[in-house]
């Protein structure tokens, strides 16, 4: 009977414990001191700068690295939780090619980026690692604010309204604070429990304090935080996986990639960890690439990610593409699910009709495709749930079936301001979600102490 | 094939590149390597006189400071002279030179300021079969404190009399190695050549303290929690050595004297730039000291592509031929005007030359056009200071282009004039030399 890499089905124990290890590994590993040196040499401190522009948090790049150039990594991860106090795991999941790095002057003369986010990470572990507080908190304002969601958004509006002096209770479903930092990001992102740590380091600040399992609509309405605290921000991120409105999507095998992928992340030892032999995953984004490598990573003999579109229309970067090629992941474009092939109750295979664009449609041409599959992820995007939210209070405006807000985070309520994934308009970054989280914290604190005078 | 073969005050060496002398050169044994890696020559390192020979500090003897990636930029040291004895130095002298004949061989001497030491030693040191002898009146750090070295070099009156002495007392060529650590480099030169110097060289290395200990206040190198000032050399200070070797050859006075060119010369470029100043040949220590001998590879090869490249046959074609062109500020042609210009394809759009203008200039480059981040000069505001050039990190992307005479100037709202005119004849100048009616 094939064992190990070869065993059919969905089984775990595919690969030997030291290859677990190495391949959820740390993906960029820490930059030394040496190399940080060699590294922030490199930035030219532009006027301006446009990775600076380029930065959903604005973060002074060039002030930070020219602060690790001269010898003061703390200055410099100063300068960086100034303006996003989770800068850490920003510098590890950001997709930094497509951001700072992409607007780098020195991507511009040579093709090769400064390292500006493995040179955030080497600053923010220097003070992290020595337990660096930065922050006092303002004078006891005595204004309490609930935050929905331990997530980006709402830790980052949690430690700005708790430096200027207001209380905050952060209310979250998951067992862990984190969110996406937790349960959403690959494993090799972020290595030796970092959101975990992270989360510890923007709470000590005090006067945050977090209740776990505390779902929206199932332990507490949103008409009871509106009457009982001064404000509320809401970070509920995305809780609804979307279909792949496919025969036979209901087959055992078929599961959803943001799952898999927090699954893997709380998994005590991977090799519990079952995965397919032939996994299929369908979607363009980094989810799918995500639970495409790390399928891989577990041991699959085969991944392929089915994309129904072209290559230049995935919202995964080019890098992280590269990635997934590396690894060994096949990436399919121009093909769209169909059905699920089941045998034995199980998935078989899927069946995927090739696409192609007639005018500005995308149709399916009728040819299709068989992939022998034992496990398939869907990973076509996640939806924001609103019914947790109007069950109980007048209606919340929507847009785009996210939350509407304003340029500050406003929702249509009153008292209640919202960012991360579950408002409209942003672009599903956790570095988005800080900043929306951080603008809205100030938006709070100026309506609650009439601009921003206690 | 340009001829890059040297002969300066007689001594013949296959390149103008010597070793200057300096720990490089301070036994045979790296003095071996330096003729193998392709070295025209060197200066032996400074010799003292016979007896118990000096003594170093057994700490750091060396100071730095760095560009970026960490280039070394500029050295100092506080080491003495040879501190091996001088028998020793002057066999391993004649075995080299034995070895070496194509290869100029100078020695380099310092001793007390009393005729007596001179006389002692020089002719020890022509019995090595060496080509020639070099003064050292430069060194400014331990040896200048017991009366030699810088300490000379800073007194005309004495450097005309030690080198008399040495014009007495050997038939060997004299070159007088002058201190930077002066105010007007001309005044030692015109002695040395009063006292019937063959040539004389420099720079020396210059008083400096390349950095402070903060965690004990104490400068660096620092021996036992003190400093000592150093002698400053490196890339850093080849500006200051070429404006003295400028000096020197342009003065009336000691124009025409042999000059060997010494300070941060660390490419065939320095190297010809010196020699277009108006140095015969070159002398090099820190670039050595820093990428090892076989540095004088790029040296030796770049020199000869540059001069094939510029037609220039051999080394007396372009020997000085800059000298003419180092003048008064007072010459400088007022009319004169020239533009500074962005290359749009080769800008990487890092803005430092706006920043620069505009935070301490003259606000003569854009950031911003239409809504979009660009940099381009301001003609109208633009005085040609050249230091957008100086601040941008892509070579050739800004350039200074003269405008051409009869061309508007608009800062000015004049047409550039065609006629030479300097400040001796300007209306601003309350000396102005009024022309002869």
């Amino acid at each position: 009977m094939a064992t190990g890499h070869f065993v059919e089905g969905i089984a775990g124990g595919r690969l030997s414990s030291e290859q677990y290890a190495d391949n959820f590994s740390d993906l960029h590993p820490p930059l030394d001191h040496h190399e940080a040196l060699v590294e922030s040499d490199r930035c030219y401190f532009c006027y301006d700068a446009p990775c600076m522009n380029a930065c959903p948090t604005s973060i002074d790049i060039p002030l930070f690295i020219r602060q690790i150039a001269t010898g003061n990594p703390l200055g410099s991860a100063k300068t960086i939780f100034d303006q996003n106090i989770l800068g850490g795991m920003c510098a590890r999941v950001c997709p930094t090619e497509t951001l700072c790095e992409e607007a780098c002057v020195r991507e511009v003369a040579e093709g090769k980026p400064v390292q500006i986010g493995r040179l955030q990470r080497y600053a923010t572990d220097v003070a992290m690692g020595e337990g660096k507080q930065f922050y006092k908190r303002a004078e006891a304002t005595g204004k309490s604010i609930a935050v929905v969601g331990a997530g980006p958004a709402g830790l980052a509006a949690a430690h700005r309204l708790a430096r200027h002096g207001h209380d905050v209770t952060i209310l979250e479903a998951r067992p862990k604070a984190g969110g996406l930092n937790e349960y959403g990001i690959a494993a090799y992102k972020s290595v030796d429990d970092f959101a975990q740590a992270e989360v510890d380091y923007v709470t000590s600040i005090g006067g945050i304090e977090i209740q776990n399992g505390k779902a929206l609509g199932r332990d507490f309405q949103l008409a009871d935080l509106i009457r009982n605290y001064d404000a509320v921000f809401l970070g509920l991120g995305l809780g609804g996986v979307n279909a792949l409105r496919a025969e036979g999507e209901d087959t055992d095998g078929v599961g959803n990639a943001v799952e898999f992928i927090s699954e893997l992340r709380q998994a005590s030892d991977l090799s519990s960890l079952p995965v397919g032999r032939r996994v299929v995953v369908i979607g363009g984004g980094m989810t799918a690439i995500d639970a495409a490598v790390q399928s891989k990573l577990l041991g699959a003999e085969e991944v392929t990610i089915c994309y129904r579109r072209g290559q230049e229309h995935m919202n995964a970067s080019e890098f992280e593409q590269d990635l997934a090629a590396a690894n060994g992941v096949a990436i399919r474009h121009w093909l769209q699910p169909k059905r699920v092939i089941a045998e034995n109750g199980k998935v078989a295979a899927i069946e995927l009709e090739y696409t192609a664009m007639s005018g500005d449609k995308l149709i399916g041409t009728g040819e299709t495709l068989r992939l022998n599959a034992d496990q398939v992820f869907k990973a076509i995007g996640q939806s924001f749930v609103p019914a947790h939210l109007n069950g109980s209070a007048e209606q919340i405006e929507l847009e785009g079936g996210r939350i509407k807000v304003d340029a500050e985070g406003r929702t249509s309520l009153a008292k209640v301001w919202a960012g991360g994934d579950c408002i409209f308009g942003g672009d599903d970054l956790t570095v988005s979600a800080v900043a929306q989280g951080r603008d809205a914290a100030e938006s709070i604190h100026r309506a609650l102490t009439s601009n921003g005078r206690a | 094939m340009a001829d890059i073969r040297n002969t300066f005050i007689g001594i013949k060496s296959p390149n103008p590149f010597w070793l200057a002398s300096a720990p490089p050169t301070d036994k045979a044994y790296n003095v071996e390597r330096a003729f193998k890696a392709g070295w025209g020559g060197v200066v032996w390192k400074t010799l003292g006189e016979e007896g118990p020979p000096v003594v170093n500090v057994n700490g750091p003897r060396y100071g730095a400071i760095w560009g970026a990636d960490r280039r070394l930029l500029g050295l100092n040291n506080i080491e003495l002279i040879t501190d091996r004895d001088l028998q020793t130095n002057l066999r391993e002298m004649k075995q080299v030179k034995m070895n070496w004949p194509d290869r100029a061989l100078v020695a380099s001497i310092m001793v007390p300021c009393v005729e007596e030491s001179w006389k002692a030693i020089l002719p020890l040191v022509e019995e090595t079969g060496a080509d020639g002898i070099e003064l050292n009146f430069g060194c400014p750090h331990g040896m200048s404190e017991r009366g030699m070295g810088s300490a000379v070099g800073q007194v005309p009156e004495y450097i005309e009399m030690v080198v008399r002495w040495c014009k007495q007392y050997t038939r060997m060529p004299v070159i007088t190695k002058l201190t930077p650590n002066i105010t007007d480099i001309r005044k030692p030169a015109r002695a040395a050549k009063a006292g019937g110097t063959d040539a004389v060289s420099l720079i020396n290395t210059i008083n400096s303290i390349t950095g402070v200990d903060l965690d004990n206040f104490a400068p660096m190198p620092t021996i036992d929690g003190k400093g000592s000032h150093g002698g400053y050399c490196g890339p850093a200070v080849k500006p200051i050595a070429m404006n003295m070797v400028a000096e020197i050859a342009r003065d009336p006075e000691t124009h025409g004297l042999p000059i060997s060119g010494i300070g941060g010369i660390t490419t065939w470029r320095d190297a010809a730039e010196f020699m277009a100043l108006g140095a015969g040949n070159v002398q090099v220590c820190t670039a050595a000291m820093t990428y090892g001998f076989k540095i004088v590879q790029e040296m030796i090869a770049g020199l000869e592509n540059w001069m094939d490249e510029k037609g220039h046959a051999s080394l007396s074609d372009i020997i000085g031929r800059a000298t003419p062109n180092v003048t008064d500020w007072q010459y400088l042609n007022l009319n004169y005007v020239a533009k500074a210009h962005i290359d749009q394809d080769a800008c990487i759009k890092c803005g430092r030359c706006h920043i620069a203008c505009e935070d301490t200039s003259h606000q003569a480059i854009t950031s911003m056009v239409d809504g979009v981040r660009h940099f381009e000069v301001i003609e109208a505001e633009c005085v040609g200071c050249n230091l957008c050039v100086n601040v941008c990190p892509v070579e050739g992307c800004i350039t200074m282009q003269p405008l051409a005479a009869g061309v508007l100037d608009q800062r000015t709202g004049l047409p550039v004039s065609p006629i030479y005119a300097n400040w001796t004849t300007h209306p601003n100048n309350p000396m102005a030399k009024v022309a002869a009616e």
